[in-house]
């Protein structure tokens, strides 16, 4: 995003004059022609849905109806979502759910790139190895630790159990900590990657500089190593969250959001109020709470990259300056 | 520096070697477990030391395979046709979403036209919309206004190819998964592989277009083969949505354009969970993103780098 603007001059584009006009015109339309057919289906398939949603989140609509014979009844579905103990509880579980992820995600996951930041032969058979997790289906992710959570033959009571210590009830009492573990398996070498990839792009003048000075191998992470990824690290952070707000097909599997609420996140929260209670409205409220708040994580990232793009070019002109 | 390297060497190791078994663990114990019978599998005869049987795989596969497996009266779990319909779904839908995107992005690079911005950042916004939050409106579009109707030229000339009743309608057909896989995917590969085109020499361009090239013909001759990588890198994370992806697909399939995660889930919340056989479908399942991890795992790491870094 920060090419400079004489790449982008369109007088580069312009044929010569002695061409015919008709190609002209089509290089006039070009730029429209690569476009159409991605607006087109954007528009048909997000777009629009997205704006159906918010007619349909102001009615009382079930979905044996079309929505022109729903109901309009104005705010209800929002405000009566507001009232709603359990649509807060689950708004409460999902907020927990991401912020406790993506705290535990961040610090295991740039904690290990720091220790494993090495000139180390099979680094990149390492890698693949911590990436597999990542790639493999949710639902999958999901059968395996359901599995490995089972009161009786699951691998983690038998270990228990082997070990001479009581079994815990790992789905049931603690059934939003096993989601979070499960999450931070899947989730921390996405971290771990970029933290990496951030940390080998450093500037080696800064690190060689500070340990010609003495700085100590905790001082270098702290004072240099740090600050320098933090920009990488932020939006890392933020599209993390946006993510956790996404997990659904993990905790549909494990516990299916329950036992009772303490585990139902809002995603499946709207896909239960739409497919069991049949409530197409309010649903879609829901779904447009869910919507504001990732917007609001959303501007946050835009905003911080584009306060880091005016303070690079303000650093940068202010090296031409001084030179 | 050297004397505290070769002092935490033994730690270091230490650390790296439980990072890996903690990462494939799982997948190991399921790869094992599904070499194993149920019997095996409950009563604990712990590790390594059972008898390994394709049996779960033979269960999985009953509908596909050219023999009936001895132990099975009846073939109900039919992950065969499941597959195929992920395989279809997946594979044109990030044909598409590639071809669509490349050219999108290319736009949003190289040109400076009306609207452009305006592209643009929907294209960063819509990115972070959740396949739950298009559950309900996709559900009621694709089921109610994508339709054609039955007495319609097109809609009546497809009931009577196919047969079936009402209105002809995107839910249940392969299309329709398709078509919202694509547009859940655009922004995200539009967004990857601008960072590529961005890197593509100009001068190539305009000397393909000196010799008489038009645009498109730049475009596929010229540009799409130097940004291979970023295909690539973008090629592996939709395919891995659009085979990975449960929600949209269950509510927007019937019986016959089943994907293979709904057959899992499907399985899974019976009562009496057959663990041998719902472990041998999810391996079955995790088989294509496991090869890609393993031979493309660089072209992954890129692509991550790319799309978080370059943002």
């Amino acid at each position: 995003m920060t090419h400079s603007p004489d790449i982008n001059d369109p007088e580069i584009l312009k044929p010569p004059a002695r061409k015919r006009s008709w190609q002209q015109k089509m290089n006039r339309l070009s730029p429209y022609m690569f476009m159409v057919p991605a607006v087109v289906i954007m528009a048909i398939a997000l777009i629009y849905p997205l704006g159906y949603m918010i007619w349909g989140s102001f009615r009382d609509w079930n979905p044996s109806q079309s929505i022109g014979e729903a109901e309009f009844v104005g705010l209800k579905n929002y405000i009566t979502l507001w009232g709603d103990p359990n649509f807060r509880e689950s708004l409460g579980v999902t907020l927990r759910f991401a912020f406790i992820v993506v705290g535990v995600e961040m610090i295991l996951g740039v904690g290990l790139a720091l220790l494993l930041d090495r000139d180390i032969r099979g680094m990149s058979v390492l890698r693949t190895m911590f990436i597999l997790p990542m790639m493999i289906a949710p639902v999958v992710v999901g059968l395996m630790w359901r599995y490995m959570y089972h009161p009786t033959v699951g691998t983690f009571n038998r270990t228990l159990e082997s070990m001479g210590l009581p079994k815990v009830d790992w789905l049931g009492d603690h059934a939003l900590l096993s989601v979070i573990i499960a999450d931070i398996w899947q989730w921390t070498p996405f971290i771990f990657i970029l933290s990496l990839a951030a940390l080998q792009s450093l500037p080696r003048s800064a690190l060689e500089a500070a340990r010609i000075d003495g700085a100590t191998a905790w001082q270098q992470i702290w004072f240099i190593k740090l600050p320098l990824m933090l920009p990488v690290l932020i939006v890392t952070c933020l599209l993390r969250l946006i993510d956790a707000f996404k997990v659904l097909e993990v905790i549909l599997v494990l516990t299916q959001g329950g036992p009772g609420l303490s585990t139902e996140i809002l995603a499946l929260r709207i896909s239960r109020t739409a497919t069991e209670f049949r409530e197409l409205g309010v649903a879609a409220a829901m779904s447009n709470y869910l919507l504001i708040l990732l917007l609001i994580f959303t501007l946050g990232m835009f905003a911080f990259t584009r306060w880091q793009e005016i303070r690079a070019s303000r650093v940068r002109a202010a090296a031409e300056d001084a030179s | 520096m050297a004397q505290s390297t070769t002092k935490n060497n033994s730690a270091f190791f230490a650390v790296i070697a439980l990072m890996v078994f903690m990462a494939i663990g799982p997948v190991l114990l399921m790869l094992v477990n599904s070499f194993k019978l149920d019997v095996d599998i409950i009563s604990g005869t712990s590790g390594l030391l059972f008898l390994p049987t394709i049996q779960n795989y033979e269960t999985a596969l009953c509908d596909v395979l050219w023999y009936e497996p001895e132990h099975l009266d009846f073939c109900s779990v039919k992950f065969g046709g499941a597959f195929v319909n992920s395989l279809i779904i997946a594979l044109v839908s990030t044909t598409l979403t590639l071809v669509i995107g490349s050219m999108a992005a290319y736009a949003l690079v190289r040109f400076r036209f009306m609207g452009r911005d305006t592209v643009s950042m929907t294209t960063l916004m819509v990115r972070m919309v959740p396949p739950a939050v298009l559950l309900v409106p996709v559900f009621g579009l694709w089921n109610n206004e994508f339709c054609l109707d039955k007495e319609g030229f097109l809609g009546g000339m497809i009931r009577e190819a196919f047969g079936g009743r009402g209105d002809v309608c995107l839910a249940g057909t392969h299309s329709g998964i398709i078509l919202i896989y694509v547009a859940m995917n655009l922004p995200f590969v539009i967004w990857i592989l601008q960072s590529f085109i961005v890197q593509v020499p100009r001068s190539l361009e305009e000397a393909a277009r000196v010799d008489g090239a038009g645009p498109f013909g730049v475009f596929f001759r010229i540009v799409l083969p130097l940004i291979k990588p970023g295909l690539a890198a973008a090629a592996i994370f939709t395919f891995r949505i659009a085979w990975n992806e449960y929600l949209l697909a269950s509510a927007l399939s019937d019986r016959n354009t089943k994907t293979v995660p709904i057959l899992i889930v499907n399985n899974m919340s019976e009562f009496n969970v057959e663990w041998g056989v719902i472990m041998a479908t999810g391996m079955l399942l995790a088989i294509p993103p496991i090869i890609f991890t393993l031979f493309a795992s660089r072209q992954i790491i890129t692509g991550m780098t790319a799309g978080a870094v370059k943002g």
